[in-house]
């Protein structure tokens, strides 16, 4: 007799917890796989940068002998107008765009979803308390949010995080909530109340993995705007000092020279790409993954 | 005698509307016998839904009392009420929504015993699944199948695995079978039948289908309006309906017979009087025959007929 | 015969997906004299739409596909062979179709009057705008609704005021044929039986014919003077009401339908219900279809498919349990 997949070898049957057949799905899921392989490689480059390309002498070691030099055998991507090395300065670069841009929305969609979640369950007052200083925080957009957050705490990596996550915040607590008050009201919502599942179990349970989808969609579309963001910070000397290397400062000083050296917009630009590519694709993996009616 | 399983005394439940006070349910009584069946009958809106949910307090009753083995459940505090829940489950009418649709039957099914901490592991959690997947008729291997891939019938067979779960004495069965085909209902019936006979469980049974509350149920109550308007053991009521309400409901459903074709039927004209600050005489009034001025004299008392046999209606006995 | 006004001939149809091809309707046959009612019965994903879908020609354009026999209504020949142009002119003026959810089927921002209105714009355009308001309000009328309230709203009305509405709309035209597809299932059972009986008696004045799909068998034996009871995309038995109700021979699965239903005037404890499950359409068993669920099934039905045997009369049975008799 053929044995089921999920029996074990008594025969008896097992059940598959929920993040084990989540991961089953998205491991079917061939364009997430690649998304995940990638974004994988860039955090292993961002990890051991140092191995790879010496942060001081290639990455920000100026050498006047070598400036806006193209692609070459000793300079893969190629130098910038400073004599530095292109290629280091993306690797040492992914460290900051990719760790700043994943915190800040690990930490903005963490708390948007806990207030939205809430605002969405209670309903009442607490909406309508929580939704309003929501809806003052969204009327600033992103950019502007974090400057002035930038601007009033200070300049540092911190700040630029704390900065990056509140101007997030309400976007992910808007979406979370309109999802979770077309949930609350379904019918498997009060079966679990009718077996004593308490509030919090219910949100985190049963409503939350509901609402996750669009959540994911929206986050890892953010990631790249943080980016982006970071990028603009620099640019205007709140975000990244010079000389370090971070992708968007890369971008903005290689437009100087875009007709010359177009090589030096072109990687930066293109990593930024990888980058985002990589997260929809996975973010879009997940939520099929997460939903198992998209299962075949 | 024995302690009635429930006991429901002068139970209501009133929403806020913009309009004014919603009366969904109004004054209803009546008892559960342990292994017996309460049908309760009435069209959409007659607050047989809201009727359920209140007395599992889902919704907090207007006022009124709830006695569960004895014991006045609207005054149980909020730990006492989780440990009363286990005793009274509730099954759904739509086997769709009421499935949490990210989880596998399997989780779905474990779901109140985790909430209840019944099992201390994970393969005795399993164990007891399979035991109650066999118990309602689904194939052990469908654990780790999820809702959408299963039809209505196995649905709802999982709803009722999660029902039974946690050992209850009580359930409340909200439309149970009126979204499944007929042979499949035929089939979630006699699984409720005889899980009641071998658990000796007491049902409240909501329904608008006279032909499926007829089969299962010991008792009925007729519901209009928020108001339960006759109340009867089964026999009784379909051989002897004294409600002008009931009568017309009774001569709605279209006979299987054919030879009954072309009867006269009771249609009822007029319209539904709304439940928002309804009147204080008898709410059928709108749409009965027999109605007549000296109806608007009387306020909705329901009274014993003959023994056993509840009617509302204020001309009862003197209509023919 | 002379009065007959649709002959559905053999018709087989399927839908193609990615998935593969779900075969929903396999060798259909039925036919409509004027002004009978022929009541369809059977389960969700028995064919009832989609055979109600084919007559109207409103398969998916995509992926439903009729394969074979022939829809003759009226004098105008085989609907197949009809193009886009000319169904349009056929649909909601000689052959109407009312849905189930009365909700989803009226246009929530539009006064109830004008959604009447409007079919006759299509079907009737030389109509002045006072002969269609005229003849909305008598089609109100008819249907049991003050004219006054064709300035409402869909909102506005009950449940079963919106069917009654819908059921306007349909026979707005006069139409030769109605199909209603589970016309009360969304309703209360005392309104189901006003709708009913309005319906039928329409029906009387008009000498409209009627295809009533439904589930129910007790709206089948009231209303309907010819059943079809449909499974897994076949006929597999059909006559008049008397035969289906009163003969004593009848195919497994309609006995096992019968058996389903509570009966209201005998007390039973069990229900004698069929164990299983309908086929699934992309992976139709071989021989009778209903072979894996059926308790008398032999030898022979789990390879061939079973001819049409006919019982007397116009009762036939799709079953090798039978034999013709002479």
């Amino acid at each position: 007799m053929k044995k089921q997949n999920n029996q074990d070898n008594n025969g008896a049957f097992k059940s598959r917890s929920q993040w084990a057949s989540i991961w089953m799905r998205l491991k079917k899921n061939r364009m997430a796989m690649v998304g995940m392989f990638l974004l994988i490689a860039m955090i292993l480059i961002a990890v051991f940068a140092d191995l790879i390309a010496d942060y001081d002498t290639l990455a920000i070691g100026q050498d006047q002998s070598i400036r806006m030099q193209g692609p070459s055998g000793d300079h893969w991507f190629g130098t910038d107008q400073f004599g530095r090395d292109v290629l280091a300065r993306i690797i040492h670069g992914s460290r900051i765009s990719l760790s700043m841009s994943i915190i800040a929305m690990s930490i903005a969609v963490a708390i948007g979803a806990i207030i939205g979640a809430i605002a969405g369950y209670y309903g009442g007052t607490v909406d309508n308390i929580l939704m309003r200083i929501m809806d003052i925080l969204l009327a600033i957009p992103p950019m502007l949010m974090s400057i002035s957050i930038v601007a009033a705490l200070g300049q540092s990596m911190v700040n630029l995080l704390i900065a990056l996550a509140i101007a997030y915040i309400p976007v992910f607590a808007r979406v979370i909530r309109s999802s979770i008050l077309s949930i609350k009201d379904q019918e498997f919502i009060e079966a679990a109340r009718s077996c004593g599942s308490s509030n919090k179990r219910i949100i985190f349970k049963h409503i939350v993995p509901n609402a996750i989808g669009p959540i994911i969609v929206q986050a890892t579309l953010a990631m790249g705007a943080t980016i982006l963001i970071i990028a603009s910070l620099s640019f205007m000397g709140l975000g990244v000092k010079p000389p370090e290397p971070e992708w968007g400062t890369m971008l903005y000083e290689g437009r100087d020279f875009l007709k010359q050296a177009p090589y030096l917009v072109l990687f930066p630009g293109g990593a930024i790409t990888l980058a985002v590519i990589s997260l929809n694709l996975l973010g879009d993996g997940l939520r099929d993954a997460l939903d198992p009616r998209l299962r075949n | 005698m024995e302690t009635p399983v429930l006991e429901v005394k002068h139970l209501k439940k009133y929403f806020k509307t913009p309009a004014g006070q919603l009366h969904a349910v109004d004054d209803v009584n009546f008892t559960i016998e342990k292994g017996h069946t309460l049908g309760v009958v009435g069209e959409s809106g007659c607050g047989k839904t809201t009727l359920g949910r209140t007395i599992l307090r889902l919704l907090e009753p207007t006022s009124g009392e709830i006695y569960f083995n004895g014991e006045d459940i609207t005054k149980a505090k909020k730990d006492r009420m989780k440990a009363i829940r286990r005793q009274m489950q509730l099954i759904f009418q739509d086997p769709y929504a009421s499935l949490n649709p990210r989880m596998s039957v399997a989780e779905i099914i474990k779901e109140p015993m985790i909430v209840n901490k019944m099992y201390p592991t994970k393969a005795e959690l399993d164990k007891r699944v399979q035991e109650l997947m066999e118990v309602v008729g689904l194939a052990p291997r469908l654990m780790n199948t999820y809702p959408h891939e299963m039809d209505g019938g196995r649905r709802q067979r999982v709803g009722i695995a999660r029902a039974l779960a946690t050992n209850p004495e009580f359930i409340v069965c909200d439309e149970p079978v009126s979204a499944l085909d007929v042979s499949i209902q035929a089939q979630i019936l006699n699984l409720m039948m005889d899980l009641q006979e071998e658990k000796q469980l007491s049902y409240l049974f909501i329904t608008h289908d006279l032909s499926v509350v007829k089969h299962i149920s010991t008792e009925i109550a007729v519901m209009y309006l928020g108001q339960c308007v006759e109340k009867a053991p089964t026999a009784e009521l379909f051989e002897n309906p004294l409600h002008p309400y009931t009568k017309a409901l009774l001569s709605a459903i279209p006979a299987i017979d054919i030879t009954q074709r072309g009867k006269e039927m009771e249609l009822l004209t007029g319209e539904v009087h709304s439940p928002v600050n309804p009147v204080n005489y008898c709410r059928f009034h709108s749409r009965c025959k027999f109605a007549c001025e000296a109806c608007k004299e009387h306020e909705y008392e329901l009274k014993e007929v003959s023994p056993g046999h509840f009617c509302a209606c204020p001309m009862c006995g003197s209509l023919e | 015969m002379s009065n007959k006004l649709l002959e559905i001939k053999n018709i087989s149809a399927e839908y193609r997906t990615d998935d593969g091809v779900s075969k929903v309707l396999n060798d259909v046959t039925l036919s409509l004299g004027n002004g009978e009612t022929l009541g369809l019965v059977g389960e969700t994903g028995a064919g009832k739409t989609t055979t109600a879908l084919a007559i109207m020609g409103l398969l998916p354009k995509r992926t439903g596909f009729i394969t074979n026999g022939s829809i003759e209504f009226a004098e105008e020949g085989n609907l197949l062979e009809k193009n886009e142009e000319i169904m349009k002119a056929i649909r909601g003026h000689r052959i109407s179709m009312i849905f189930q959810d009365p909700m989803t089927s009226l246009n929530p921002v539009i006064r109830v009057g004008e959604q009447i209105k409007e079919s006759f714009k299509v079907h009737m355009p030389d109509l002045s705008d006072e002969d269609m308001e005229k003849k909305v309000d008598e089609i109100l009328e008819m249907v049991g609704i003050p004219a006054a309230r064709k300035r409402e709203y869909p909102h506005q009305f009950s449940g079963g005021m919106k069917q009654r509405v819908v059921i306007a709309m349909a026979l707005s035209c006069e139409p030769q044929l109605l199909i209603a597809d589970e016309p009360t299932t969304a309703l209360d059972v005392t309104i189901q039986a006003q709708v009913l009986h309005m319906m039928d008696n329409l029906k009387k004045k008009l000498n409209t014919s009627m295809i009533l799909i439904t589930h129910d068998l007790g709206i089948v034996s009231q209303n309907c003077e010819k059943v079809a009871v449909m499974y897994a995309g076949s006929i597999i038995e059909s006559g008049t009401a008397e035969e289906i109700f009163l003969n004593e021979d009848h195919h497994p699965y309609t006995i096992g339908l019968f058996g389903s239903i509570p009966d209201l005037k005998k007390q039973t404890r069990r229900l004698s219900p069929i164990d299983g499950l309908m086929p699934d359409p992309m992976d139709l068993p071989s021989g009778c279809v209903f072979h894996p669920r059926c308790p008398k099934c032999m030898e022979i039905c789990k390879n061939e498919v079973p001819e049409s045997v006919s019982m007397g009369g116009e009762h036939q049975i799709k079953c090798h349990l039978f034999k013709e008799v002479e």
